[in-house]
Order: structure tokens, then C-alpha cells, then sequence
């Protein structure tokens, strides 16, 4: 080639960067199908909302539901220990190692008491007798155990991680709260996750 | 190929000559096996083809369990069972690939520390070393997605985790995470890519062992002396060489045959005692085990991983001088890779001009502590998240980059080296006394 002296724009040099322009565009457009096909398929997008049925869930039982290929608890909390998580929440939540809410349907920056982290009720039930969040411990990805721990609510036996009866991490390792996922209610018996 | 001078392959017969006019592949071969070697080499120079053998064994195994291997979530635990009861002689294949990958790394460890003590990645043969290291990542991925393919409790876990590495990348990572799993969480997305990702990468990895036979074939071995050998002539490289076939290539076979003697005692005897009772309970999304533990080759780094918490300075620092961005978590990944990057950057930390450790009265202690560092730190992997192994695993993971960043450079300036031989052929010598002419039929 000897155009490189030759500063003004040839047609030699036009076509240089067009072939080249196309080149890169076409190589592209051959690699990105062989990239985007490794996201989640159509099938699995279609399970990122699911309805639960919760009615055979009794006060003080919990449903263990797969959500998103994880396990998301849904905790029907008895009266005893609905006073228990309130009064857990009377200390304050800037005593709690994470003091965040960590609830989807809400505000990021919502704080972490415990009507913040619980359900809305559906009609005639008292406030705060459902519970709903991943199972999944914020440290290392285990799942904790229910009714277990130093604060009657969920414990992970893999670093030691206790959860308090709203979700709350309160002992051990875990940085965060057990979140919230976007659950709402579809009518009086069956929660809809995402 | 260029280097050390020797004699080259002549095509005789007009067969040869033929063929060597249109494809010199006889003549390429013919050099790669009759390559000039340093008559000195000792017996840590043996894992090569420990390795090369490893190599072959893995991918022979591999392709004779795919044909009874069925990689999906419903079916794969199932298909391994059927593999280990029904398959005829399924169980040994299976045995063997299993514990095949255990003697991968034992060979490969020594490979790598026989390089760091002799020198072995210094001019002229850092791309040798890269390249060993990129072989060296590949086996790990490699290792990994064949370990989630039995699809028992701990591939479940262990690739979770593994994975969730990647969700700790700032501001990406989650996507990233998900790209790579195909969903939100492990699935039959991810057995099915790991599956065809596990027998593409040991494919990868043969032509990158292609590339590092030709780079260290092209500056020659180094040797015990890191005495560089004489290239003025062909006589004067005859005196420090001899060719790789017969001589090299005999001594490691012998060497294989009694490594293979150990390896076929414990496939036959205790061919499950490096893996976990766990990973025969069927993969379970609801259900973690009381404690993941990953295969024992991955323990070192996978404690300088869980070194880095919250609670240690460095940790804090970084985290507040990058705004937050980077996390415990975050911090953990980067040092775990970081420990691997140090590795492959030996080669521009150390400023020492004399290659091998022998003649290094400083850094030989310093390269023994490391050993005894990369052991405990595979020990403490394996011990639980808590302490007193927080603070050793701290401890451990802190010397180790120490060796790299801090003592490769200082002891380079500092320390007062031995007297080196003058050539390969009077260390030689030294050791084994003057070579009659029966001993040097190269002469």
C-alpha cells in the first residue's frame, strides 16, 4: 500500500474503512446470537411469576415454595408471635445489624421494622400474620432452618447466621436481612411471587 | 526450530523425501522428540508428561463416560448411578476420571512450585510460564463444571457458590451471574453449558500444552544450574544436552510407571476418599449441606477467598476509598484471583538475575515457607468459616502475596547470590563424576 503518504481521501481509502466498518458490524452481529443465547430461555422467564396457595398453610406452619430456582418462605405467623417480632422491633431498628427493610414492594431506603417487612393482611386476619421472603442466607447462599436460632425465627447452619421472626439478621456472619421478593395478594388464599 | 544447534531431521528414502517436499510433519516430530535437553535435569523435571498423560487419561475417560451420560437435572444423578452399577466396568472409568483429576493437580502444583524455585519463568521463557498459567486457569474451570456435572449436593452447592463469585462484581455482576447460569439459579441451563463447556475446554487446553511444548522447545529447557545451555557450536551443546528420546524420555516413563503404581491403589481401594460422602445425595435447590467444601485442589484459594471480611483493615479501606464499590465480597473474589495473577506476574516481580533457588541462600527459606504456606492454606480451606482459622487463613493469604509483591522484588536487591556453575556440563560432572565414554554416547 502505498497511500500512506497520501493525506486527502482517496476512493482506495473510503473503501478501506467501509469494508472494514462492515466487517466489525457484521462480526458482531455473528457473535451476539452466540452470547444472548446463553440468557435465561423463554421457558424459564415464563416461571418468574408464580401463584401460591397458601390456605392449607396454619398459623405457626411455614410453606417452602421453588421461586425463581430458590426457595422463598411463606410464614403464617401465630398472635403469640406476631407480639414477639413487634416487641423485637420496640429496640429500634439502628440496633439491627442491617437497618434497611430490604422489601421489594417497597422503597429501597425503608426501614427494617416489622410491618415493614411483613405482608399486608387479607381481610379479618390480624396485622403482620404473613410473612414472605427468600430463603436464602444474605452471607453465602445457604438455606436456613425455621423456627431455629437465638431470636425464634431462622437460623443458618452453615456460618452460623440467626434471623429474628421477621427475617431480621441479628447474629453471625450474613450481612443483610433475608429480602422481601415482589409478592402480592391475588385474592384471600393464593400470593402471586414476582 | 530455532535454539539450541543440534541436528536436524534428513528425509533418506525417496518415500521420505517425497513426503517431506509436500508435509514436513516427519521432520517436525523427529525434532520436537530428538530436542537437545540438559543432561543435569533432576527428578522434579518428571511432571511434565505426568501431566501431558493426566491430559490424555482425562479426555479418553471423558469421552468413554459421555456415552453413558445424561446431562439433565432429571436424569443426570441417575445416569451416574447407571454408570456406576450398570455400565460394564463403569464404576473403574468412572473411578479412575474421578481420581484423574486429583493426580491433574498433584501434578501440576509440582510442575508450578518446580518452577518457582528453579526460576523457570525468567527471561527467556515468561511466555512458557503464561502460558502454563493460562492451562492452569482452564483446569480449574474445567475441573469445576466436570465436578457439577454428577449432579449430587455438593456440584449443586459448590457451583452456587462458585458462580455467585461473579454476582459479587460491582455493578454487572448480577447480570453477569445470570448469563452465566441461564436463570436465576442454578439449573438445567447451567448443567447443560457446563456439560458442553467440560468437554470443549480439555480440547482448548491440548493446544495450549501444544504452544508451551513449542515456546520452551524454542529457549530450551532450563535445568537444576539455571546455567543457561552453550549454543557457540554443536560439539559445545553436545557437552551440556542429550536428546530428549531415549534418555528423558525412559527416565519419565519409569518415573510415570511408579506414580501410576500409587494412582492405581488409590482408584482401587479409596477411590472416593478426595471427594465428599455429599455429592452421592441428589442435587437439592431447598436443602443446603451443613458444610460446602470444594475438591481439595481448589482449597488454597478458596481460603484466601474467605480470608477477607468485613472485619480486616485492608477490607475497610478498600471499601471506603472506592465509595463502597468494593465489598467484603467483591474484595474476597479480587484477592482470590489475584493470588493466580501474582503467579503469572513472577516473571516481572522477581529482580533477581540468578534463576535457580539453589544458588539463592536468601530466597530458598522464603520459597519454603511459601510450600508450607500453600499447604496450610489448603488446610485451613477446608476448616469452618470461624475461628481461630479466620485469622490463619488472614495470615496465610497475607504471605502469600507478601512472597510475590514484597519479597520477589526486595530479595532480588539484597541478597548476595552463590557462585553458579559455569556450565551444565561441570555441575555435571560435579555430581555424577567425569563422563567416560560409555556414559556420553552423545559425545
Amino acid at each position: 500500500m502505498s497511500h500512506a503518504e497520501d493525506h486527502e481521501g482517496t476512493r482506495r481509502d473510503f473503501l478501506y474503512y467501509v469494508a472494514g466498518g462492515a466487517g466489525v458490524v457484521a462480526t458482531g452481529a455473528a457473535v451476539w446470537p452466540l452470547i444472548n443465547q446463553m440468557n435465561p430461555s423463554a421457558d424459564v422467564q415464563a416461571l418468574s411469576s408464580i401463584r401460591v396457595d397458601v390456605s392449607g398453610v396454619e398459623p405457626g406452619t411455614q410453606l417452602t415454595v421453588k421461586w425463581l430456582g430458590k426457595p422463598v418462605f411463606v410464614r403464617h405467623r401465630t398472635g403469640a408471635e406476631i407480639q414477639e417480632a413487634q416487641e423485637q422491633d420496640a429496640e429500634g431498628v439502628d440496633a439491627l445489624p442491617d437497618p434497611l427493610a430490604r422489601n421489594f414492594n417497597l422503597s429501597a431506603d425503608a426501614p427494617a421494622t416489622d410491618a415493614n417487612r411483613v405482608m399486608p393482611s387479607p381481610e379479618g386476619e390480624a396485622p403482620g400474620a404473613w410473612i414472605v421472603q427468600m430463603g436464602v442466607c444474605t452471607h453465602l447462599g445457604c438455606v436456613p432452618l425455621g423456627d431455629a436460632g437465638d431470636f425464634g425465627g431462622w437460623f443458618c447452619p452453615c456460618h452460623g447466621s440467626h434471623y429474628d421472626l421477621a427475617g431480621r439478621i441479628r447474629k453471625g456472619p450474613a450481612p443483610e436481612n433475608l429480602p422481601v421478593p415482589p409478592a402480592e395478594w391475588v385474592d384471600d388464599s393464593t400470593i402471586k411471587l414476582g | 526450530m530455532s535454539g539450541i544447534p543440534h541436528d536436524h531431521y534428513e528425509p533418506k528414502t525417496n518415500g521420505e523425501k517425497w513426503l517431506n517436499s509436500r508435509l514436513p510433519i516427519v521432520g517436525l516430530l523427529y525434532d520436537t522428540l530428538m530436542i537437545p535437553t540438559p543432561k543435569n535435569l533432576n527428578w522434579w523435571w518428571i511432571w511434565g508428561i505426568v501431566l501431558a498423560f493426566c491430559l490424555a487419561l482425562q479426555i479418553i475417560t471423558g469421552i468413554v463416560l459421555v456415552m453413558h451420560y445424561t446431562p439433565h437435572v432429571d436424569l443426570a444423578f441417575a445416569s451416574i448411578e447407571h454408570i456406576m452399577r450398570n455400565v460394564n466396568g463403569g464404576h473403574f472409568i468412572r473411578y479412575v476420571h474421578m481420581n484423574g483429576a486429583s493426580l491433574f493437580f498433584v501434578a501440576v502444583y509440582i510442575h508450578m512450585f518446580r518452577g518457582l524455585f528453579y526460576g523457570s519463568y525468567k527471561a527467556p521463557r515468561e511466555i512458557t510460564w503464561i502460558i502454563g498459567m493460562l492451562i492452569y486457569l482452564m483446569m480449574m474451570g474445567t475441573a469445576f463444571m466436570g465436578y457439577v456435572l454428577p449432579w449430587g449436593q455438593m456440584s449443586f452447592w459448590g457451583a452456587t457458590v462458585i458462580t455467585g463469585l461473579f454476582g459479587a462484581i460491582p455493578f454487572v455482576g448480577e447480570a453477569l451471574q445470570t448469563w452465566l447460569l441461564g436463570g436465576p439459579a442454578v439449573d438445567n441451563a447451567t448443567l447443560n453449558r457446563f456439560f458442553s463447556l467440560h468437554y470443549l475446554l480439555p480440547f482448548i487446553i491440548a493446544a495450549l500444552v501444544v504452544v508451551h511444548i513449542w515456546a520452551f522447545h524454542t529457549t530450551g529447557n532450563n535445568n537444576p544450574t539455571g546455567v543457561e545451555v552453550r549454543r557457540g557450536s554443536k560439539d559445545e551443546a553436545k557437552k551440556d544436552t542429550l536428546p530428549f528420546w531415549p534418555y528423558f524420555v525412559i527416565k519419565d516413563l519409569f518415573a510415570l510407571v511408579v506414580i501410576l503404581v500409587v494412582f492405581w491403589a488409590v482408584v482401587g481401594y479409596m477411590p472416593n476418599y478426595l471427594g465428599h460422602p455429599d455429592n452421592y445425595i441428589e442435587a437439592n435447590p431447598l436443602v443446603t449441606p451443613a458444610h460446602i467444601v470444594p475438591e481439595w485442589y481448589f482449597l488454597p484459594f478458596y481460603a484466601i477467598l474467605r480470608a477477607f471480611t468485613g472485619e480486616v483493615w485492608v477490607v475497610q479501606f478498600a471499601s471506603f476509598i472506592t465509595g463502597g464499590i468494593i465489598d467484603a465480597k467483591f474484595f474476597g473474589v479480587l484477592a482470590m484471583f489475584g493470588a493466580i495473577l501474582a503467579m503469572a506476574l513472577a516473571p516481572w516481580l522477581d529482580t533477581s538475575s540468578v534463576r535457580s533457588g539453589k544458588y539463592r541462600p536468601m530466597f530458598k527459606w522464603w520459597f519454603y515457607l511459601l510450600i508450607i504456606d500453600f499447604f496450610a492454606l489448603m488446610w485451613l480451606g477446608a476448616m469452618p468459616a470461624e475461628e481461630p482459622y479466620a485469622t490463619f487463613s488472614l495470615i496465610a493469604s497475607a504471605y502469600w502475596f507478601a512472597y510475590f509483591f514484597v519479597i520477589l522484588p526486595i530479595l532480588g536487591v539484597i541478597e548476595k547470590p552463590l557462585a553458579q556453575p559455569e556450565t551444565i556440563e561441570e555441575d555435571f560432572n560435579a555430581h555424577y563424576g567425569k563422563a567416560d565414554a560409555d556414559a556420553t554416547p552423545a559425545e
